[in-house]
This record gives structure tokens, sequence and C-alpha cells, in this order.
């Protein structure tokens, strides 16, 4: 008994001299040359904002203007086409991966629900994403802080910190994350080597594109919606997105949750 | 004291090997799905959570559950459960170690779940829940052994120890309400979003876990020289009576707020569950299962003369323990993803792969409760003698 405490001491010691000299070695390996914090600049074409939101004029938009927006995003984000042809319907449903995607108003407006709506806006395809909500509960589930808010309002992930508990999915009122339950890059057709693939086991959604904001591009869905999309600081009253605003009636998502989706529809 | 665990017959060992080999089988699926992902599961993009985390759900009842033991004796001086707050204490222990590798064989990334700690974030409510269980655990386990240990020696256990089994009690409590809170605080999922989901789990963790007990006491008399007691038996009957009351009761409360109100959002996961939704309803045949077994349990257990009967007793614990795995074990996780945002309606089922994995982590439960329970009996004939 006596021994073993007296062991017990003997390493406890030695611990608290290692713990007592972590500052000044950490101090030295700062004074390394090095600088003490890693920074990130800003390119110099960098858009910026303080919360970067969009419009869709859904009386702009038809299946194959959505197609195409559909496309360029899943192509600029290497997201996979996990199609029934190659693993079998019910599989290519259930592993689907998706960023951006076509709906009906009556899917994507769940609460808005109209007995006699009109004929055209039933037919009318309408586009749905991640809203980037000024209030976003799936950063408030993540456990690891793997999604979170960036000042200028976009809601994004690190792909390489999510654990894949999919707390996020059980908290997004929109549907708008997926999670890759298999390895996704066989099924990338061309790989855009900009952007990283993902591996199997964590989630993923719509970024905003903030890796082509950060060298001056338009988000890719904006850029091939040939102005049926707009995007811009919702926070700034003299940017575009504001002017559009001002003079058409929008509606948003779920928007008696409270989360503040940044993404409005023109009906 | 672990030397009672390796001194058995054959049947103990016969009955180590059969877990074990579950266990094994259970790791070889394992593996499986670490190779290729959660892909082998039924989950989708849709229904994220499945079978795994609801055996979370309900084994966290079955953990809380061990408090109905607990504070009877500790807090109430009922003497009588002197004799089998060990079991209950153990009970949780095997519980929380089922909860917890069901979530571990949930993530997608289960080499990275030491983020949860090194990237803590105390505004999601898994944060609280890992503080809990983990919390929990290892009060049952410093508790459970030093009482043992005391009862062994003939000794009263160390003062220190009366403090953490006073601090047992409301984290028994928390595990649960914690665990509610992971659902019902979400803004989009209607059928989860009830301020009556941690008291309904509640209510059904002091029904199953008890009714756990009832069974795991008739058989640790069968099998060893060490009984329970008819007097402990009768008093966890009557505390399970009580809590399937108030489990059915809220359920009522649900039924009631959701049709009566006519809100949608409100009815069309609990029509999902019990008539279906666009021909859609693999789970209304299990829901109705449920809730008759429930019912018929309560039939069995309010009248004394059905209680008082030991062998009705268990018939209605087991249905009770059946019932209530169902409704949540099955259908409350899935349900709430049921239809999805978007009102569409992609069902849920485990898929084989995803079942034995379960079995391989219940057989790791039920192989550590065989463990300190043949402890615990070891010292209790020991003491006796």
């Amino acid at each position: 008994m006596e021994d073993s405490r007296r062991q017990f001491l003997k390493v406890a010691g030695t611990a608290a001299v290692g713990l007592s000299a972590a500052p000044a070695i950490s101090a030295v390996a700062a004074s390394g040359g090095h600088g003490a914090q890693p920074h990130v600049r800003k390119g110099a074409d960098a858009l910026t904002a303080k919360q970067w939101g969009l419009v869709i004029d859904t009386t702009k938009l038809d299946h194959e203007k959505i197609e195409r927006i559909v496309e360029a995003c899943h192509k600029t984000h290497n997201v996979p086409d996990i199609s029934a042809e190659k693993v079998g319907e019910k599989t290519a449903v259930r592993h689907e991966i998706k960023w951006i995607w076509e709906t009906h108003f009556h899917n994507a407006f769940t609460d808005q629900p109209s007995k006699y709506i009109s004929e055209e806006v039933e037919e009318r395809p309408f586009l749905v994403l991640c809203n980037h909500c000024e209030e976003p509960p799936c950063v408030q589930a993540c456990p690891t802080e793997a999604t979170f808010k960036r000042p200028d309002g976009i809601v994004i992930m690190d792909f390489h910190r999510c654990i894949g508990c999919r707390f996020c999915m059980a908290a997004c009122p929109y549907g708008s994350r997926s999670f890759n339950l298999r390895d996704p890059r066989p099924f990338i057709k061309e790989t855009n080597l900009a952007f990283p693939t993902r591996t199997k086991g964590v989630v993923e959604k719509c970024n905003f594109c903030a890796e082509r904001l950060a060298v001056g591009k338009p988000p890719a869905c904006v850029e091939a919606s040939e102005g049926a999309i707009i995007f811009g600081d919702l926070e700034d009253p003299h940017s575009e997105i504001r002017e559009v605003l001002r003079e058409h009636h929008t509606i948003r998502r779920k928007a008696s949750l409270g989360t503040g989706p940044a993404v409005y529809y023109i009906i | 004291m672990l030397e009672y665990a390796i001194k058995g017959d054959k049947k103990y060992y016969g009955w180590i090997a059969v877990l074990l080999g579950l266990i094994g089988v259970g790791f070889g699926f394992y593996l499986w799905q670490l190779k290729f992902g959660l892909g082998i599961t039924g989950l989708s993009r849709d229904v994220s959570w499945g079978f795994y985390i609801a055996q979370l759900t309900y084994m966290v009842g079955v953990a809380a559950g061990g408090v109905m033991v607990v504070m009877p004796y500790y807090l109430h001086d009922y003497k009588a459960f002197g004799r089998i707050t060990i079991l209950g204490e153990f009970l949780a222990i095997a519980s929380l170690i089922v909860c917890m590798l069901s979530v571990v064989v949930d993530l997608g990334q289960p080499m990275r779940l030491f983020n949860v700690i090194i990237h803590f974030s105390p505004h999601s409510m898994l944060f609280y829940d890992m503080i809990v269980l983990n919390g929990y655990l290892f009060l049952n386990l410093v508790i459970g052994w030093n009482v043992l240990q005391a009862e062994r020696n003939g000794t009263h256990y160390p003062k220190w120890v009366t403090p953490l089994i006073y601090l047992s009690i409301p984290f028994a409590i928390s595990i649960h309400t914690v665990t509610a809170f992971l659902y019902c605080g979400l803004p989009g999922r209607h059928f989860w979003l009830t301020a009556i989901l941690a008291p309904r789990f509640l209510a059904s963790a002091f029904a199953a876990g008890p009714a756990l007990l009832v069974l795991l006491s008739l058989i640790i008399r069968k099998v060893s020289n060490f009984d329970p007691g008819r007097e402990q038996i009768q008093t966890l009957a009557k505390i399970i009576t009580y809590a399937l009351i108030a489990n059915l009761f809220f359920f009522g409360c649900e039924i009631f707020v959701a049709f009566y109100s006519n809100i949608p959002g409100h009815m069309d996961h609990i029509k999902y569950l019990f008539v279906g939704m666009h021909g859609h309803g693999v789970l209304v045949p299990w829901m109705w299962t449920s809730m008759a077994l429930m019912v018929l349990a309560l039939i069995l257990l309010i009248p004394p003369i059905t209680r008082h009967n030991e062998s009705v007793l268990a018939v209605a614990c087991v249905m009770l323990f059946i019932g209530a795995w169902i409704d949540k074990g099955l259908g409350l996780i899935s349900a709430g993803f049921v239809p999805n945002p978007l009102h569409e309606v992609n069902e849920y089922m485990p898929t084989f792969p995803e079942v034995m994995i379960t079995i391989g982590v219940y057989a790791i439960g039920a192989l550590v409760l065989t463990i300190l329970y043949k402890v615990t009996i070891g010292v209790k004939e020991e003491v006796r003698a």
C-alpha cells in the first residue's frame, strides 16, 4: 500500500513538473518565427456581406433551367449521382445526396397549403436548398461545431470534423442535409479538383459557394440561373437583393418556426 | 470480488459462450458497416436516425428505471429494497453500456468520436447527454461496487458514498430528460415537439425498467440460492402499475392535443404510425400490437389478485417490456422522420445487418449484466452462509 502510494506521488510529481514547463516550451515554440496564430487573408476580389441571401424568382424558372442549375451546383461541388441504374431504385432513394433540387409548391411550402391553388403555380417547379438561416437549428444541434455560421451568414460545414451523428439532419426543418451512407467517390462523374470530395459517414449540404465568393465569383446556381436567382447582402439596405425585396412580395419556407431563412421566393 | 464471476457451473459458462458468440457475430457485421458505411442499414436521407438511436432511447429508460429501487431505499428508508438496490444499480450500468455502444455504432465516423470532447459545444444537447450518461454510469459503478463490498465485509459502506447516492437520483432523472431534449427541442419535427416528451419518457422508463428488474429477480431466484424477495417484487409491481398508467395517460394527452386541435402537422406522424399515410404503413401492425400489449399488461397489473400471482405478473412484465420497446425502440424515432420535412413519405425498417449489430450490442450489455449479477449473487450467498 505504502509503496504504491509513493509510486503514485512520484508519477504525479513528474507530471506536475512537466505541466509547469509546458508554457515555457510553447513560448519557445511560438518564438520560432512562424507567428502566433494562423491568419486567413481575404482575397483581393472576395465578395463579402453580413448576411448572404438569395431571392428566387420562381416565375422565371422552368424544368430545363432548374436542371441546368442543379447540375452546375452538383458538378462544382462533387455531389455524387447515386442513380437507380447503378444501385437500384430503392437504394438510390435512400442513399441520395443533393444540395439543391426541384420540388412542388406544396412540398416546399408545407405550412401554406392552398386548397384551391392556381393551376399554374401547382405545375410550376420550385427550387429548394439550404436556407442559411439566421438562427440555424443545425448549428445549435451539432456537438462538434462541424457545422457553424460564418460572420457573413453562411452556414457551412467542416467535413473533416463531422462525426456523422446526424443530429443536424434531425434539426433541419427543410430536409436540406444529406448523409454519405456510402463512399460517394465512385459516383462522381468528373471530379472538380478545386473542391474537396467527401468520405463516407459525413453529412453535407449547400455552402452558398463560399469557395467561389472568396475569389469574387457568384454562387454557381446564381450564375446558371440567367437572372432568375439574385444573391446579395440582406443586411445592406442598398444592395440589389434588398431592392428586389422592396419591389416584390416574397415568402420564405416555414418562416413561422423562427429560423430566419435567408432564401426568399417570388411567387 | 470479481473472482465470483469466474466460478460458475456449466450452464453459466454455456450462457457466457452464447453471449460471446452473439457479440462475435454482431462485431463481424459491424466491421462490414465500418467498411461500407451506414448504407447497409435501412437508414436514408429522410429517416436519418433509426434502430440504433431508438435503442439508446429505450435503454436510457431502463437505466433510469433503476432509480425506482434506489429512491425508496435511500430516501424513504424502505428497508425491503435493501436486498435489491444493487440489482437496480448494476442493471443501470449494463443498460448504459448498451446506450453508449448504440450511439457509437450509429456514428458515420466513429474514429472521430472524441471530437465531441475536443470541440465540445455546450449548445448541443448531445454534449449534455454525453455528460449525464457517463456521469450516471460512473456513479452507479462507484456506488454499486462500494455498497456490495461493504455488504461482503459486513460493514457499512464508506461515508463518502452517501452524497454520491443522493446525486445519482437526479442523475437518473436527468439521463432520460436530456435524452428527450435531444428530440423535443427541434423546431421542424412536430411529432417530438411536445413538452410532455420528457415526462412520457420517464413514465415509460419507470414502467419498463422495474419490469425488467422483476423478470431478472424471478430468474435469479430460479438459478441461484439468493431470493430477491416476494415483498420486493410486489412493491416493484405496484411501481410498474402506476408508471404504466402515467405512461398511457401521457400518451392519451398527446392524442387529445393533436386531434382536438386538428392541426395537421401534429396529427400526421400519429396517423402514419396507427393508420398509415399515402398507402405506407409498415409500422401500423407493430404500433397496435404495442398498444394492445401495454393495455393488456395494465389489465393484469391493476387487480391485486392477478398482480399478486407471480406467474401472471411475469407475463404482464414481459408484455409491458415488449410493448414499451415497440413504442420507443421502433415507432418513436423513425416516425418523427415520416413524413419528411417536405411531406414526402419514405419509410424505414431496420435491415438484417442492422438488427445483428444491435443484437451484438445487447449481448455486450447482457454479458456485463451477467458478470455483475454473478458477483452480486456470489456475495449475497456468501454473506448468508
